[in-house]
């Protein structure tokens, strides 16, 4: 099984986790900016979390055969902050860098009149800088949300196969479906989306444009969890060509798009051994003595 | 204003005014000294905890604080009422919006609770100013993770000033962090049919999803199954 996790937070995870993931199959990530868990206080926040995003995160994956992507934005729930309005100069510098594939977290938290301007300002940068798109969808009001942001994707213009409608369940999918967007999916451990009711929806809905993600983050989640849907869909009877196109070339085809894809395995990465004594900005992703 | 009177007066539900906090020395000083010295306040709301404890005021129904608020959170909320009675609206507001801002999660929450003690008071209306910065702040606690935080942000004030597309949302979270809707201030005055159609749909989606349905949700208007 080859995976590739279009929507994962590493940065929240540890080095276990990457070699877990590489284990089971986990050859490239994207991991989308969101928020901390709690409010940032200003757009310096941000600037240092990008830059971790594009540097510290994309090297430590590397060092465990993964390769990392990012996509940049300013979250839904961020953008009903004024501290934080200014981010939105920061993007189009920050969506021209490498390892950028897509714009996102963009789309509507509780859905204020902030939240309206802040996500169609950003597809249009996403449209000026030739970039896919990954929406969040809200967990409150999640029906009448997801309608509200597949009008907002078409007044503003975008091909609708450059968006990704992300957090998807029974009830969303397929007005995103019948929009012409891709469809993805969280696997959580409860709450979004579980493995056995992906397998139900990829049975009704078909293997195309469906994107399975972990969403892993600091919260309760499971980095595991594309791995365990790909094994769960062999169990219910998919092939591993179905499998394959899922976990791989699904997201891929998306994220190809944006021309920032890197898909080669990583030179010198010998699965199994120690991550070579390479440095990042003096920082090694080793502890203790280096022989 | 002598600190008995002080204390949050918002109902039954929401806040005693008994409790260990309304005898403790400490408290009594601390009140004083911030309205000699309303400065006073940065200094003493983070130590309010650790002299007058953390206790639930409602531990028969409300165990963990969360939905009817701690000692030091209502002791923090007298805090901000001393300061109310020295400070001019212009200064209490910016003197709120900072206390906020520098405050960790307890601090915030104090002064949430404190302004709920501020629109229960006979004081009359509040000025339009700290109304404004009661609205950002409570926005800026809605927008956390922190169920304590945002319990914290659905009593008088909120029922009183925010706007309600916000304080739908602010209801709908209680019910994701699986917060008692007793934590909400004037619930069945300002619960409509918005409201009762957002509940209907998260109700539709958990079923779908195979899911138990919270059942506050009927409460607010989602029909049985």
């Amino acid at each position: 099984m080859r995976i590739l996790d279009p929507h994962i937070h590493m940065t929240s995870r540890t080095t276990d986790d990457y070699e877990a993931m590489y284990a089971v199959g986990v050859r490239a990530v994207v991991e989308p900016a969101f928020w901390l868990g709690q409010p940032r206080s200003g757009v310096d926040s941000f600037r240092d979390y990008f830059d971790s995003l594009l540097g510290w995160e994309r090297f430590r994956a590397a060092q465990f055969g993964i390769r990392h992507h990012a996509t940049i934005a300013l979250n839904p729930k961020e953008a009903n902050d004024p501290r934080c309005r200014e981010v939105l100069d920061l993007l189009p510098r920050y969506l021209a860098k490498d390892g950028v594939v897509a714009v996102g977290e963009v789309g509507y938290d509780a859905m204020t009149p902030a939240e309206d301007e802040v996500f169609a300002h950003q597809l249009a940068l996403a449209r000026e800088a030739g970039l896919p798109v990954l929406v969040h969808t809200p967990h409150r009001d999640k029906q009448a949300g997801t309608r509200r942001t597949l009008d907002v994707v078409r007044e503003s213009g975008i091909d609708p196969g450059m968006v990704l409608v992300d957090h998807l369940n029974e009830t969303t999918v397929a007005a995103v479906r019948d929009a012409g967007a891709w469809a993805g999916f969280s696997i959580y451990p409860d709450t979004k989306m579980d493995e056995r009711r992906m397998v139900a929806l990829l049975q009704e809905h078909g293997t195309e444009r469906m994107i399975v993600d972990s969403a892993a983050d600091w919260g309760r989640s499971d980095p595991l969890k594309t791995w365990r849907t790909g094994t769960a869909m062999l169990e219910a009877g998919f092939t591993e060509d179905d499998v394959d196109q899922v976990l791989w070339r699904n997201p891929v085809a998306l994220f190809a798009q944006s021309g920032n894809l890197v898909l080669d395995p990583v030179p010198g990465f010998v699965p199994g051994d120690l991550p070579a004594p390479a440095e990042f900005a003096g920082s090694s992703v080793l502890r203790g003595v280096r022989a | 204003m002598p600190t008995t009177s002080s204390r949050p007066t918002t109902g039954p539900t929401r806040t005693s005014t008994g409790g260990p906090a309304a005898t403790d020395p400490w408290l009594a000083d601390a009140l004083a000294e911030v309205r000699r010295d309303p400065r006073a306040a940065e200094r003493v709301l983070p130590l309010v905890g650790r002299h007058v404890g953390r206790d639930p005021l409602r531990p028969d129904v409300d165990p963990a604080g969360t939905v009817h608020g701690t000692v030091d959170d209502a002791a923090r909320a007298s805090v901000v009422v001393a300061l109310a009675a020295v400070e001019p609206a212009p200064v209490l507001a910016a003197h709120l919006a900072t206390l906020y801002r520098d405050g960790d999660a307890v601090e915030r929450r104090g002064v949430l609770r404190g302004l709920d003690a501020l629109t229960g008071s006979a004081t009359g209306p509040l000025p339009g100013e700290v109304v404004a910065v009661g609205r950002d702040v409570a926005g800026d606690a809605l927008r956390a993770n922190d169920t304590a935080l945002v319990a914290a942000a659905v009593g008088p004030f909120a029922a009183a000033h925010l706007d309600q597309h916000t304080w739908r949302h602010a209801v709908l979270k209680l019910v994701f962090q699986g917060t008692s809707l007793d934590a909400v201030a004037g619930l069945d005055d300002r619960a409509d049919a918005e409201l009762a159609r957002m509940a209907a749909d998260l109700a539709a989606e958990r079923r779908a999803a195979g899911r138990a349905v919270p059942a506050d949700l009927h409460r607010i208007g989602a029909p049985p199954a």
